[in-house]
């Protein structure tokens, strides 16, 4: 499957998904680090992709998303975007109010 | 490979030439950056659209030499 195929069938099948690096258990950046307790805070599943682990999604995610840093935050399908943007929403309540009502 | 403020700040300026930059070392270690950017560029746009502007406006070194830049971004008070 090619890597943006990839990608799509990751932020559809998933409500939350973060493009980091490391794991939510043990990120490997400080920002992805604070992206995880964010998602955390907000108490809903999500899943974590570790883009060390794999090269062509580490560059496939920066170009599908035409964003050149990570991590990297989808919602519903929905680019979100970095750190400062997550950290922001969830400050002035705009992150949780994606989920209202779900 | 690390830029410094100077370096980043005229980038940024390159870009969006109103802007008002304001760099902040977040580790001490002129490594780890964070950028206060104000220009009316940012008017009517979302929070996405405005990092987007000064990413471009860094260019390829975003995400590579420059690997930590947390952003926020302001539009000036009319």
């Amino acid at each position: 499957m090619a890597t943006s195929d990839r990608i799509r069938k990751l932020i559809t099948d998933n409500e939350i998904v973060v493009f980091m690096k490391g794991i939510p258990a043990a990120p490997k950046c400080g920002f992805s680090t604070g992206v995880v307790k964010v998602l955390d805070a907000i108490g809903r599943p999500y899943l974590g992709v570790d883009v060390l682990d794999d090269p062509f999604l580490r560059e496939g995610i920066k170009e599908f998303s035409d964003w050149p840093t990570l991590p990297q935050v989808y919602i519903k399908g929905e680019f979100v975007g970095g750190s400062d943007i997550v950290r922001e929403m969830y400050a002035n309540g705009e992150l949780q109010a994606l989920f209202a009502g779900a | 490979m690390a830029m410094d403020a100077e370096a980043i700040r005229t980038r940024i300026l390159a870009g969006l030439p109103d802007a008002e930059v304001l760099m902040i070392d977040l580790a001490g270690d002129g490594d780890h950056w964070a950028a206060r950017v104000t220009s009316s560029a940012f008017a009517g746009k979302s929070r996405i659209q405005q990092h987007k502007l000064v990413y471009e406006a860094i260019g390829s070194a975003m995400g590579a030499e420059l690997h930590a830049l947390a952003l926020q971004t302001f539009t000036p008070e009319t």
